[in-house]
């Protein structure tokens, strides 16, 4: 059964959200920058780890 | 709560990606730099590059050139200021590789720790490794099976189209294997299904031909090593995520 403590902490997980969402968008901002940008110096700069991780280059 | 995420986030995305840039500089960029040797020799050939370059979208690619990028995405606001800069070879190349590695590190710890804090049921070194590997699933094995990680050389459909597909492949099977694994409704886990299948269904963008003049056992040797990478980084990535989480937990 559902338990006291795990609606709280469904409670304080909704509470989260606003947070989460944050946290994850900036996350993907620096893997954005780091392994999309077309922008020449990015690209030049993370280079060789985006090519052994597998993002699409060039 | 945010001091916290970023804290564990940076520590985890640190350690992870200085593991992976040491294996990087160990077992992946002794290849690309191999393959950069075959690459300036096919550039030397013009003819060939134009032959391809008409048939369909396919470009020869050119690290390190600066001119052969012009063409995706112009020069932006930093391009204005730094112009076509590129690390050196040698240590300044390795350090550059070693810092987006931390960086990548950093960002993908973040978002797994995002999604574990609103859908892990617990939140250890054991559960970490699950995530970490359901998102080595997400972002390297969906991805590499419609575009394998390449050598700098090789021909390829138009970027932009490529990073769409990845980028679309990965949100999928990160949703896809999020709902086969946490809900209990069939028709939800049957989505999950069709969300994991359905990228490869599509089909990534491919080049009509291939240019590439790198050998295929260099460039077969890159593919293993690359997934081999991915999988350590992500098994540590995960792990440390749950444990560094953890420790905090009784403060």
């Amino acid at each position: 059964m559902p338990s006291a403590v795990s609606s709280q902490s469904l409670t304080s997980r909704a509470a989260l959200l606003p947070t989460l969402i944050f946290t994850a968008l900036f996350g993907a901002f620096l893997v954005y920058g780091a392994g999309f940008a077309h922008s020449n110096v990015l690209h030049n700069a993370a280079h060789d780890s985006r090519h052994a991780l597998g993002f699409p280059c060039h | 709560m945010l001091t916290r995420i970023f804290g564990v986030a940076l520590g985890a995305g640190c350690a992870a990606g200085l593991a992976l840039a040491l294996l990087q500089a160990m077992f992946t960029t002794p290849l690309i730099l191999q393959a950069e040797v075959f690459e300036t020799a096919s550039h030397a050939q013009p003819l060939v590059q134009h032959a391809v370059a008409g048939e369909d979208e396919a470009r020869l690619w050119l690290a390190h050139s600066g001119a052969a990028h012009d063409e995706d995405g112009g020069h932006g606001f930093l391009d204005s200021i730094f112009g076509d800069w590129a690390p050196e070879d040698g240590l300044e190349r390795t350090a550059y590789t070693a810092l987006s590695s931390v960086l990548v590190g950093f960002g993908y710890a973040l978002m797994l720790l995002s999604v574990m804090l609103l859908g892990a049921k617990k939140l250890d070194a054991s559960s970490g490794l699950l995530w970490g590997i359901g998102g080595f699933a997400a972002v390297s094995l969906a991805p590499a099976l419609g575009l394998p990680p390449e050598l700098p050389g090789s021909a390829a459909a138009d970027l932009l189209a490529r990073q769409t597909w990845w980028l679309g492949t990965a949100a999928a099977t990160g949703l896809g294997l999020w709902l086969i694994a946490s809900r209990e409704n069939a028709g939800l886990k049957v989505s999950g299904l069709l969300l994991l299948i359905a990228p490869h269904l599509i089909g990534a963008p491919h080049p009509h031909e291939y240019a590439s003049r790198v050998p295929a056992e260099l460039q077969g040797h890159f593919v293993a090593a690359s997934l081999v990478l991915s999988a350590v980084f992500w098994a540590l990535l995960g792990s440390l995520t749950g444990w560094l989480w953890q420790r905090g937990e009784g403060r």
